[in-house]
């Protein structure tokens, strides 16, 4: 059973080597790709199901004991986040497949590295694995975001690449401030020895380790790359960054902040989070092409995850892993969506689009429900993520970012209306026509596109519909985090 | 901790930065380069005081060899350092052979926003000078 945690990640690796090997057979890439992410959605339930009964499970990998060797653990939040990463990584690899976005061989080799580095990070047991199976991530995503070489994905993926490598290096910064201050880069160690280093050390590591993470996850000010990169890519491509990297970068930022359990952070926390909702959703009213709203959005909501952990009660941190649970389908499927409304009609662009409600109703339904729970509208998972939190705030006091939660909540809902009445109602043919080079278009995207934005609507609903279970054990997830001591002996101990 | 080192390390990391604040891509990717032989060092720095190979009998004290995990993660560091650069060296190619320029180019946006801002500054220096030039003849009338 614990052999479930390796392979997670060593699965999807193997899978890519095999792609790379049959790179002139696309049919078999494809088989390849879906056999392993199946599998690896499967390992995934399996690996919840057991830490939701018996607590958070470690492997030192190689049989090296705790603090020195290759730690893998999943405890609760990890395992959550690890099933609904994989659900939706499966749904966007089938989207790309009925879109004929593999046509480069080396899509499907990069796309599964990409997984296991997710699946890495997530079960990290220390923090130079976690470097490691970042830059596995983030490396197949710089393959993956310049992949078609075209001038505006070279100058955009030019600034991804520089921008991540330089938080990365800052990252090896902090593994060489922490190891020399402790000794250790185990996090269970580490959480132990971490408590009895001066004050103004540990707020320096602290710090550090926030705006390192801070950068991979967009938060104010240091989400410039985002909007920028994101829209260049191919749909697939910023639909699965859009639902994952982000949000492997708030995990992060979780796991670490509640290892060291710096309270004395969360002021500073709260007001970065303040300023990210409100800065993202300004900039994505700002915007008029679909992709680029929603790229801004991305921003806005990270903003919401980190106000979650800023508070450091159980109801706070329960309400982030919710919100980044909901995230993870709710934002990809938003951009399967608008890209299925490029594939229909040729462009993004609001003031070129109008009446597609009419001539696509089931790209308007996809788009409505995820829009919807976006915007935290009762019964769907969104409301339940924005409530929890709130509710978090309000017991916790923090009165302030309970306001500016609220307001940013309401400008969500304004700019997704912008995109509904732009793209979904008026008249067609108000709209000005298009140019000559994008007259060809199709009136109906290929059924496995819709079919796989379809079913990762079904995720977002599901979420929705447990959401009492699923909110159960994101409480458990928190409690069993910031109170680690499950954690440290499922590690140490064995 | 030797000093050397650690002043090693500090030039590294400010000279790549310098480098990575420029505006053409190769004096931006030898930045990367020293960036990451600055982390690399700093390792080496983080395992404390030099001493004997991790070569151990069980009798030797563990206080007499030197902490051989940094020498581990300097490793990986810089293996994926070569990676990554061999795969920006290739980024910026492509982006010359497509532009034929080695510079960073602006946004689509930004570059709205930038020629917005310019015709402004210039629509307002045109109104001081149109004022200027009606103030004139009155103040050398008066």
């Amino acid at each position: 059973m614990t052999a479930l945690l390796p392979l997670s990640v060593v699965l999807p690796l193997v899978g890519a080597a095999l792609c790379l090997v049959f790179s002139r057979v696309r049919a078999l890439q494809r088989t390849v790709t879906l056999v392993t992410l199946a599998a690896g959605v499967g390992m995934a339930a399996m690996v919840l199901a057991r830490v939701d009964a018996e607590g958070p499970t470690a492997v030192q990998v190689g049989e090296w004991a705790a603090p020195v060797g290759i730690t893998l653990v999943a405890d609760l939040m990890a395992a959550l986040f690890l099933l609904f990463a994989m659900l939706t990584i499966l749904g966007v690899a089938v989207y790309a497949i009925g879109q004929g976005a593999d046509g480069r061989s080396v899509f499907h080799p990069a796309y599964l590295v990409l997984a296991a580095g997710v699946a890495g990070s997530f079960l990290a047991g220390d923090l130079f694995n976690l470097f490691v199976c970042f830059e596995m991530m983030l490396i197949a995503s710089y393959v993956l975001i310049t992949i078609g070489a075209t001038e505006a994905q070279v100058r955009s993926g030019m600034t991804y690449v520089v921008i991540n490598l330089t938080a990365s290096t800052l990252f090896v910064t902090v593994v060489a401030f922490v190891y020399a201050a402790t000794g250790t880069l185990n996090l269970a160690d580490l959480s132990g020895r971490f408590a009895s280093l001066p004050q103004a050390l540990q707020l320096a590591i602290g710090l550090s380790l926030f705006v390192m993470f801070g950068v991979k996850a967009a938060i104010f000010p240091l989400f410039g790359w985002l909007p920028d990169s994101y829209p260049n890519a191919p749909t697939a491509v910023t639909a699965v960054f859009a639902g994952l990297l982000t949000k492997v970068g708030v995990y992060a930022i979780i796991r670490t902040q509640t290892v060291l359990g710096l309270d004395e952070l969360g002021t500073f926390i709260l007001v970065v989070a303040g300023i990210t909702m409100v800065v993202g959703v300004v900039g994505a009213i700002a915007q008029g092409e679909v992709k680029r709203i929603l790229s801004f959005h991305i921003i806005s909501q990270i903003g919401y995850m980190i106000m979650g952990l800023g508070l450091f009660t159980v109801a706070g941190v329960a309400g982030a892993i919710f919100y980044v649970i909901h995230q993870i389908p709710g934002k990809t499927v938003l951009f399967l969506a608008g890209g299925l409304v490029e594939e229909t009609t040729g462009t993004g662009e609001l003031h070129r689009l109008g009446g597609l409600i009419r001539s696509a109703p089931v790209i308007a339904v996809a788009f409505l429900i995820p829009a919807l729970s976006l915007g935290g509208i009762p019964p769907l998972a969104g409301f339940v993520a924005k409530l929890s939190l709130v509710q978090a705030g309000l017991s916790a006091e923090a009165w302030v970012i309970v306001a500016v939660a609220l307001v940013a909540s309401i400008l969500t809902m304004v700019s997704m209306t912008k995109i509904w009445s732009g793209v979904f109602w008026g008249d067609p043919d108000e709209a000005p026509p298009l140019p000559a080079a994008l007259g060809a278009t199709r009136l109906r995207p290929p059924a496995l596109m819709t079919a796989a934005t379809l079913a990762t609507v079904g995720i977002t609903l599901a979420i929705a519909v447990f959401a009492g279970p699923i909110f159960d054990m994101a409480t458990r997830a928190a409690e069993s985090a910031l109170d680690n001591t499950a954690y440290v002996e499922a590690v140490m101990g064995s | 901790m030797s000093l050397a080192l650690a002043v090693c390390a500090a030039t590294l990391f400010g000279c790549g930065t310098y480098l990575l604040l420029q505006r053409t891509l190769t004096r931006v990717i030898l930045g990367i380069a020293l960036l990451g032989h600055g982390t690399v060092l700093l390792l080496q720095v983080a395992g404390g005081r030099a001493g004997a190979p991790p070569l151990m009998s069980p009798d030797t004290p563990g206080s007499a060899v030197v902490d051989p995990l940094p020498h581990a993660l300097a490793l990986t560091a810089i293996v994926i350092t070569f990676g990554v650069t061999a795969f920006l060296l290739a980024l910026a190619y492509r982006s010359w052979s497509l532009t034929q320029d080695d510079e960073v180019r602006d946004d689509l946006e930004d570059r709205l926003v930038a020629r917005r801002i310019d015709a402004e500054i210039e629509r307002s220096q045109a109104a001081a000078e149109r004022e200027r030039s009606d103030g004139r003849p009155e103040g050398d009338g008066s």
